[in-house]
């Protein structure tokens, strides 16, 4: 049961308009059977403190990965996930979250590994159903447990590893972390602790795109003649370009996946998530210091 | 003073056990509640924000400030936003299990206090060491305090 597309004037440009609604289009639509919304946020305490009437809470950290293996968790636990959430197949998932929808474009891009035919984001997220003054609820919602159907996780479209990469060297890689984790400078986000990275710098040929910079300030996507300005003039890439993203973890590259494949249309964007936390941990990959790529 | 080489004094024991006492999803709740019951700033701080030290492990914004008074007795002062609840929570255990106490106690606090709470499952590891940060600084600032 396939929910309507938010008809947003703006989201028409975009390759993909079905992939977002706004703030509005969620309220009128937040009773209708067949739609489950999901906060997923960088603090884990967020959604207890509030969240939009209904919604369900996603944690990447406990949920979405597998607890021992660097990994995600594989079909038969995304199943069980899924189905104790009260999220169907043919649900329609709108994903949102703290941070310009930070984490909530990653487990966008972690329930697209598994195939989920209806998923969107919240253009704005929380910071803008917040700002419109929009009601909040401590209610935990307590849905119906479905029968999710156990679908394995393909990464071969979506998803790069650390040897495709090696392969992949020469074509275009955008980094999507801080510019002086790019330069090498530092070895985690500004004002984030250490991460456990051995060298600092840049996978060669790798093209420094700060991810929020496709998020205006009110949390929202820029427009795609913004969008095209960024990823097209400045970092020039290619409509029919093979792209792979990476940063740290993987989950700010997966907004910016979102922006390359969904917005722009790319049609082969992969992100590596094993990112720099792999890549600057790695014997003898190539890695390049400064600002040029 | 190294740190990890004290012991948790009662009040701290019993922030751990009320933790341990609890399954995954209520441990959550009770973090919520330290960050709901952090006190807010006292005027000379919340006036005077350069008087208080930043800790930048912490992922979300936090400012701390140590007194210790004529007594020893520690007083400590934090700011954290609320859009920041984990942060604060962790802010808001520090304060109910130190604040009030003589300096030696806050000194025996071992440095990895966070990991008995039993939220290594439930919070990043990034975040805890953000909490641990703060424990160390607060020590460094009680024994400049009392130079």
């Amino acid at each position: 049961m396939v929910l309507p597309y938010d008809s947003a004037p703006k989201f028409q440009d975009y390759a993909r308009p079905e992939m977002l609604v706004t703030t509005g289009w969620l309220a009128e639509h937040l009773d209708d059977p067949g739609l489950v919304v999901a906060e997923s946020d960088e603090d884990v305490l967020l959604y207890e403190t509030g969240h939009i009437p209904g919604a369900v809470k996603l944690d990447w950290h406990t949920e979405l990965n597998d607890p021992v293996t660097r990994d995600y968790v594989d079909g038969a636990g995304f199943a069980r996930l899924m189905s104790e959430k009260g999220i169907a197949r043919d649900t329609t998932l709108v994903l949102y979250g703290d941070r310009n929808n930070w984490w909530a474009a990653y487990a966008l891009w972690v329930c697209t590994l598994f195939g989920h035919p209806d998923l969107r984001l919240l253009d704005g997220g929380r910071a803008k159903w917040i700002a419109e003054g929009r009601p909040l609820s401590t209610e935990v919602p307590q849905r119906p447990r479905t029968d999710y159907p156990v679908t394995e996780r393909d990464d071969s479209e979506f998803r790069a590893f650390k040897e495709q990469v090696q392969a992949h060297l020469g074509q275009p890689l955008i980094d999507v972390r801080s510019p002086g984790e790019y330069t090498g400078e530092l070895l985690h986000m500004p004002d984030y602790p250490q991460e456990g990275a051995l060298r600092g710098g840049h996978i060669p040929g790798a093209k420094s795109v700060p991810w929020a910079r496709a998020a205006a300030e009110d949390a929202t996507f820029r427009s795609r003649k913004e969008l095209e300005a960024i990823y097209q003039d400045e970092a020039g890439l290619r409509p029919d370009d093979d792209v792979v993203v990476y940063c740290r973890i993987g989950e700010r590259s997966s907004h910016t996946w979102f922006v390359l494949h969904h917005l722009l249309g790319y049609p082969r964007v992969r992100n590596y998530d094993g990112s720099w936390t792999e890549w600057g941990n790695a014997v003898r990959v190539p890695i390049r210091r400064g600002d040029s790529p | 003073m190294t740190a990890g080489a004290g012991t948790l004094n009662p009040r701290l024991q019993e922030i751990a056990e009320e933790f341990g006492a609890v399954g995954g999803q209520q441990r959550l709740q009770l973090l919520l509640e330290f960050s709901d019951d952090l006190p807010p700033l006292p005027a000379r701080y919340a006036e005077h924000r350069d008087l208080l030290e930043p800790v930048p492990e912490c992922q979300s914004p936090l400012f701390l400030a140590v007194e210790v008074d004529a007594h020893d007795t520690v007083h400590l002062f934090f700011d954290a936003p609320r859009e920041a609840p984990t942060t604060r929570g962790f802010a808001g255990i520090l304060h109910a299990g130190l604040d009030g106490l003589g300096a030696d106690e806050v000194l025996d606090t071992p440095g990895e206090f966070s990991s008995q709470l039993g939220l290594q499952d439930l919070v990043s590891p990034l975040r805890l060491r953000g909490m641990a940060a703060m424990l160390g600084r607060i020590k460094r600032q009680v024994r400049e305090r009392r130079d």
